[in-house]
C-alpha cells in the first residue's frame, strides 16, 4: 500500500505538478486508523488504568496535593493522545526516491495532519456519543450504569468522564475533532521544521516522557553512580556487596537533583520538565553541530567496508562493548541489575533456541521443558527443601543451610548431562517429523514435562504445586555467592554463560556442523542427498539447544531461590520464540537486541521490565509488535543481510536499478539478481 | 556423440581406468563391472507398488538416460539408487556390494551424487557455502580447495558470485552452482533429475553442453529427463519406464529409431 503511494507521488513529481500536500484519501485513511487506535486503547483499559500514574505536573504538586488529576499529564493521557501526534507525523511520511528532490512542504501538510486528527477525533467522539446513549443514571444514588458494560469491561463511567472531559458527550462531539485535529497538525508540523529544530523538539519530548516513565530507572542509575562517586571504597567489597543486609546507603551526590526534578508521588515537576526538555534539546542541537554527520558517515564507512576488513573494527567494537558491560553494574543500582540478570537468563534461552530454530530450522515449541529440567535438577541438588522421596545417594550440596563451595558447578555438570539425555529422549521420536507436526508434538512434550513436575504422583520428588524452595545460591568462594539477593552477582554469572553461548553460536555458524544445519533448514531432502545424516544432525541441534536452556534454568534456580511449575508455562516457550523472531532469526546480534528490547523493556513472562506500568498489557504489546514486525520488518530488528535482501527483494532491486548496480549485460540477457522460480 | 577417451583424475577415482570408449553402439558388457546396479528391484510406497522388477546397470564413464511419463517411477528410481527409499525386494549393488541397508551418506561417499530436480540450491546460503556443502563428506582440505578452483575455472561466473546468496542468481547460474555443488562430492556417477526442467529454452541447450562437458571428465551420468530427444541424442543407452516397469532397454540410437517411442515421447505421429 505504501509503496503504491510512493510511486504515485513519484509519478506526480516526474510530471512536474507541484502537489499541495493535501492528500485527502490518505488523510482519511490515517484518520480511520487513528480512530481505531484510540478506541482500542480506551477499550482495553489503558486510558483509565494508567490515568493514576502521573507523568508530569503543570503546577507544583506539593501545593495541589488534593487535585492529582487535572494538574498534569498522566500515563493514560499519553497512551491516548500520542496517537494523533504520531499519526499526524506519519501521514506526511513519503519516501524520497534517490536522485529526486523531495516535495516542498507547506501549509497543505498541516491541513493534511488536521484532517487525520479530525477524522480520528470524530471516531472517538462517536464512541462517547454511543456511551452517552447507553448511559443510565440511577435516579436514587446518581450512579451511572452502562448496558454494554457486560461484554466491554472498560465501557464504564471513568472512561466516559475522561473521554468527554467531564462535560458530557455533546461537548465531546465538537471538542474531540478539534483536539485531535490540532494535535495531529502539531505532529504534522514536525515535517515543516528545519532538520535541527525538529530533532531537538523530538529529543526534548522523548526525553521528558522517558525520564518521567523510567523514573525508577533514573533513580536507580543516579543512586548507583552517585554512591560510587561518593564512596569509591565500596567497590573493593564489590562481589560480596549485599544491599539487602547490613550495607548502609551512602548518600548519593545526585540526591538533590532527583528531588529537584521528581515529585514525591512520582512524575516530573514543572521545573523538571523544563530542565530535562531544555537539556535534551540543547544536547541534540550541540551534538548535531559538533558531530556534523560524522557519526552517520562513520556508520556508512563501516558498512561499506568489505567483510574481511570489517572484522577488525567489529572485533574492536566487541571488545569495547564487552568492557562497558563488565563495568556497567558498578554504576547501576539493584533494579537495573535485576533487569539485566533477567535479560541475561532469557538471552541464554534465546541463544539456545536460535540454534534450534534459527540454524537448524526445527520449530520447537516445547523449549521451556529444558529450562525446567535445568531449574529442577539444580533445585534438587542444592536445596535442603527438596522432596523426601529422593534416596540418600543423590548428592545434596548443602551444608548446615549453607551452599557447598563449587556445589553449584558440580550440579551444573549433572544438569548438562540430564538435559542432554532429556533432549535425546524427547528428540528421538519427534525429530523425524517435519514442520508443523514437529512443532505440535514438541508443544505436547513441553506440557508433559511441566505436568510431571506439577503432578501429585511425583510430588514426593518435585513438590507438586508447592515446588521446591530454599534453593541455595552458587558459592564461588572468594568471589562471593550468587543469589537473587545480589542481582549483580547473577548478572555476572549470566554474562559468563551468555558469552560462552555467543561464542559457541558464532563458531557454529561458520563450521561444517553449522552449514549442515543450515542446509537442513533450507531443504531437508537435498541436504540428505548431500550425504548429511539429517536425523542425527537435527537431534544434535535439539540437544545443544537443550543444554543451553538447562544452563539458563540452573542460573534461574540459583537466582530465584525457589521454583514452581508455574515458572515453566508454554508462555515462556512462546516468549523466547518471539525474542528470536523479533530480534532476527539466525542472527546472534539480533537475539541480543531482541532480549534487551522484549525482556529488558517490556519484561519477561513474569519478570517486570522497564515499562512496569504496562505489564498488564505486555502480551498485547508483544502481539502488536509481532504483527507489525511480520508486516514491516519480517527479517527482525537486526536483520541478517541475507534474509533482509531476500525479503525485500523488490525494493532491493529497485534501489539497485536506481543506482545502476544491476548487471544488465548478463550474457543470458537476464537480470543478474533475478529471483529464481520457487 | 563424443568418443573422447578422456579421463580426469580430479573428479573421478581409480575406477575410470576401465575402458571408457563410447561408440554409442558398444554393448555395455565391454565396460567392465557396473558401478551401480539394480537387480530385480521392487519398491513400494505403503501398499502401492511403484517399481516392478527393475533391472538397471550404470557402467563407469557412460551416459545413460531414463525416460518415462508422469508417475512412471523415475524419481523413485533415483531415490532408491541414492538410498533415500529402501526397496522391498531386490538388490541395489554398488561396486559389487549390496547396499540396500546402507544410508545415503555411505553411497555419496562412494561417488554417487545427485543433482536434484529444479536445482534446489540452498537459496539463503551463499554460493560458496553451497559448494562447501557439496563436499560435506570429504575431509581432504587440499583436495576440496583444488576442486573448488577447478569449478571456478569451469564456471567463472560462479566465482564472481561466490559471496552472493544462491537464491538471487539467475536460472543459468543456479544450474552451474548445482552442477558445481554435485561435482564437489567427487562423483563417479552423477544422477540428474530432470536437468532441463524449469529452464528457459535457450538455457536448455547450454545446460546439455554443460552435462556433456562433465561427462568428458569421465564421470558417468544417469539422467532422468522429459526432453527425450535431447537426452537420447547425448546418451549411450536408455531405458523407458512405464508404470514402474522397464519396457524398453536399448542403445540410444535404437531408442531414437523406435517407432513406438517416437510416437509416445517424441511427439510424432
Amino acid at each position: 500500500m505504501s509503496t503504491e503511494m510512493t510511486t504515485m507521488n513519484a509519478a506526480e513529481e516526474l510530471l512536474g505538478e507541484a502537489p499541495s500536500g493535501l492528500n485527502l484519501d490518505k488523510a482519511v485513511r490515517y484518520g480511520g486508523l487513528l480512530a481505531l487506535s484510540m478506541i482500542f486503547v480506551s477499550l482495553v483499559g489503558m486510558v483509565v488504568g494508567l490515568d493514576s500514574r502521573q507523568i508530569l505536573y503543570w503546577i507544583n504538586p506539593d501545593v495541589y496535593v488534593n487535585h492529582p488529576g487535572g494538574v498534569g499529564i498522566s500515563l493514560g493521557d499519553i497512551a491516548l493522545f500520542m496517537w494523533p501526534l504520531l499519526l499526524g507525523a506519519a501521514v506526511g511520511n513519503e519516501v524520497v526516491l534517490e536522485g529526486m528532490v523531495g516535495r516542498k512542504r507547506g501549509v497543505g501538510d498541516l491541513l493534511n495532519g488536521f484532517v487525520v486528527g479530525a477524522v480520528g477525533g470524530l471516531g472517538v467522539a462517536f464512541m462517547t456519543m454511543l456511551m452517552g446513549w447507553d448511559r443510565e443514571v440511577d435516579p436514587d444514588n446518581g450512579v451511572a450504569d452502562y448496558g454494554l458494560r457486560d461484554p466491554l469491561v472498560n465501557w464504564n463511567e471513568e472512561l466516559y468522564i475522561l473521554l468527554t472531559f467531564n462535560r458530557g458527550w455533546a461537548f465531546a462531539l465538537w471538542a474531540w475533532p478539534l483536539v485531535g485535529g490540532v494535535l495531529a497538525a502539531v505532529g504534522a508540523s514536525l515535517r515543516l521544521m528545519p532538520d535541527g529544530i525538529r530533532k531537538a523538539a523530538v529529543a526534548a519530548v522523548v526525553a521528558i516522557v522517558s525520564v518521567s516513565i523510567f523514573q525508577f530507572l533514573v533513580d536507580d542509575l543516579f543512586e548507583g553512580v552517585g554512591e560510587t562517586i561518593a564512596d569509591p571504597g565500596r567497590l573493593s567489597n564489590f562481589f560480596n556487596d549485599d544491599p539487602g543486609a547490613g550495607r548502609e546507603r551512602v548518600d548519593s551526590v545526585f540526591d538533590g537533583l532527583i528531588e529537584f526534578i521528581y515529585a514525591q508521588r512520582g512524575g516530573l515537576r514543572l521545573q523538571g520538565v523544563i530542565l530535562v526538555g531544555v537539556a535534551a534539546a540543547g544536547l541534540s542541537l550541540v551534538g548535531s553541530y559538533v558531530t556534523r554527520g560524522r557519526v552517520t558517515k562513520a556508520r556508512k564507512d563501516y558498512f561499506d567496508t568489505p567483510l574481511p576488513e570489517r572484522t577488525k573494527s567489529t572485533a574492536a567494537l566487541m571488545v569495547l562493548v564487552s568492557l562497558a558491560l563488565l563495568i556497567l553494574p558498578f554504576f547501576t543500582g539493584k533494579i537495573v541489575n535485576e533487569l539485566l540478570a533477567n535479560v541475561g537468563i532469557f538471552l541464554l534461552l534465546a541463544l539456545g533456541l536460535n540454534i534450534v530454530v534459527g540454524l537448524a530450522g526445527i520449530l520447537d515449541l516445547g523449549y521451556v521443558a529444558f529450562f525446567a529440567v535445568g531449574g529442577y535438577t539444580t533445585a534438587i541438588l542444592t536445596s535442603a527443601g527438596r522432596g523426601d522421596a529422593w534416596p540418600d545417594w543423590i548428592p545434596l550440596f548443602v551444608n548446615d543451610g549453607e551452599p557447598v563451595l563449587g556445589g553449584w558447578l558440580v550440579a551444573l555438570v549433572i544438569v548438562m548431562i540430564l538435559a542432554a539425555l532429556t533432549g535425546l529422549l524427547i528428540g528421538a521420536p519427534v525429530i523425524r517429523m517435519r514442520g508443523d507436526y514437529l512443532a505440535i508434538v514438541t508443544l505436547g512434550f513441553g506440557e508433559i514435562i511441566r505436568l510431571l513436575f506439577l503432578s501429585d504422583w511425583l510430588s514426593g520428588y518435585f513438590g507438586g504445586a508447592q515446588g521446591i524452595t530454599n534453593i541455595e545460591g552458587a558459592d564461588f568462594g572468594p568471589l562471593g555467592t550468587v543469589t537473587g539477593v545480589n542481582p549483580r552477582s547473577v548478572f555476572y554469572l549470566v554474562i559468563v554463560f551468555s558469552a560462552i553461548a555467543i561464542y559457541i553460536s558464532w563458531r557454529l555458524e561458520h563450521s561444517r556442523l553449522g552449514r549442515a544445519w543450515m542446509a537442513i533448514r533450507e531443504d531437508e531432502s537435498v541436504a540428505e542427498a548431500m550425504g548429511i545424516n539429517t536425523v542425527n544432525m537435527k537431534l544434535m541441534a535439539f540437544v545443544v539447544g537443550a543444554v543451553l536452556a538447562s544452563f539458563s534454568g540452573a542460573i534461574f534456580s540459583a537466582k530465584v531461590g525457589s521454583i514452581f511449575p508455574t515458572s515453566f508455562l508454554i508462555l515462556v516457550s512462546i516468549i523466547i520464540l518471539v525474542v528470536v523472531i523479533v530480534g532476527g532469526m539466525g542472527n546472534i546480534m539480533g537475539v541480543i537486541v531482541g532480549s534487551l528490547v522484549l525482556i529488558g523493556v517490556l519484561g519477561g513472562p513474569k519478570q517486570p521490565g522497564l515499562l512496569q506500568e504496562f505489564s498488564e498489557y505486555k502480551l498485547l504489546i508483544y502481539g502488536a509488535l509481532l504483527i507489525w514486525m511480520m508486516l514491516k520488518r519480517p527479517e527482525g530488528l537486526v536483520p541478517n543481510v541475507r534474509r533482509s535482501r531476500e525479503l525485500h527483494q523488490d525494493e532491493f532491486l529497485q534501489d539497485a536499478w536506481l543506482k545502476g548496480e544491476v548487471d544488465t549485460d548478463d550474457e543470458d540477457g537476464e537480470v543478474a539478481t533475478e529471483v529464481a522460480p520457487a | 556423440m563424443n568418443d573422447d577417451d578422456k579421463k580426469s583424475p580430479e573428479f573421478a577415482s581409480g575406477e575410470t581406468d576401465v575402458a571408457t570408449t563410447e561408440t554409442g553402439e558398444a554393448p555395455a558388457k565391454d565396460k567392465g563391472n557396473p558401478i551401480l546396479e539394480f537387480r530385480n528391484i521392487n519398491t513400494h510406497y505403503g501398499a502401492v507398488h511403484i517399481l516392478k522388477d527393475v533391472n538397471l546397470a550404470i557402467y563407469p564413464g557412460e551416459m545413460v538416460c531414463l525416460l518415462g511419463g508422469n508417475a512412471s517411477g523415475k524419481s523413485t528410481t533415483l531415490k532408491t539408487l541414492l538410498g533415500m527409499v529402501t526397496p522391498t525386494t531386490g538388490e541395489v549393488v554398488l561396486d559389487g556390494e549390496v547396499v540396500n541397508d546402507k544410508p545415503t551418506s555411505y553411497r555419496v561417499e562412494r561417488g554417487i551424487t545427485m543433482v536434484p530436480e529444479n536445482r534446489r540450491l540452498f537459496k539463503r546460503l551463499s554460493v560458496a557455502e553451497n559448494l562447501q556443502l557439496g563436499a560435506y563428506l570429504r575431509n581432504d582440505k587440499a583436495g576440496i580447495q583444488e576442486d573448488l578452483e577447478r569449478i571456478y575455472s569451469m564456471f567463472p561466473r560462479v566465482y564472481e558470485r561466490l559471496s552472493q546468496k544462491a537464491g538471487t542468481l539467475s536460472g543459468g547460474e543456479q544450474q552451474m552452482v548445482a552442477m558445481g555443488r554435485a561435482l564437489m562430492a567427487q562423483p563417479r556417477v552423477l544422477l540428474m533429475d530432470e536437468p532441463s526442467m524449469g529452464l528457459a529454452p535457450a538455457l536448455v541447450q547450454t545446460n546439455f553442453e554443460l552435462i556433456e562437458q562433465i561427462h568428458q571428465e569421465g564421470i558417468a551420468i544417469f539422467m532422468v529427463e522429459q526432453n527425450a530427444n535431447m537426452a537420447l541424442s547425448l546418451a549411450d543407452r536408455g531405458w523407458v519406464l512405464q508404470t514402474g516397469r522397464v519396457v524398453l532397454d536399448d542403445t540410444a540410437d535404437a531408442l531414437l529409431a523406435n517407432p513406438d517411442l517416437r510416437k509416445s515421447y517424441l511427439g510424432e505421429a
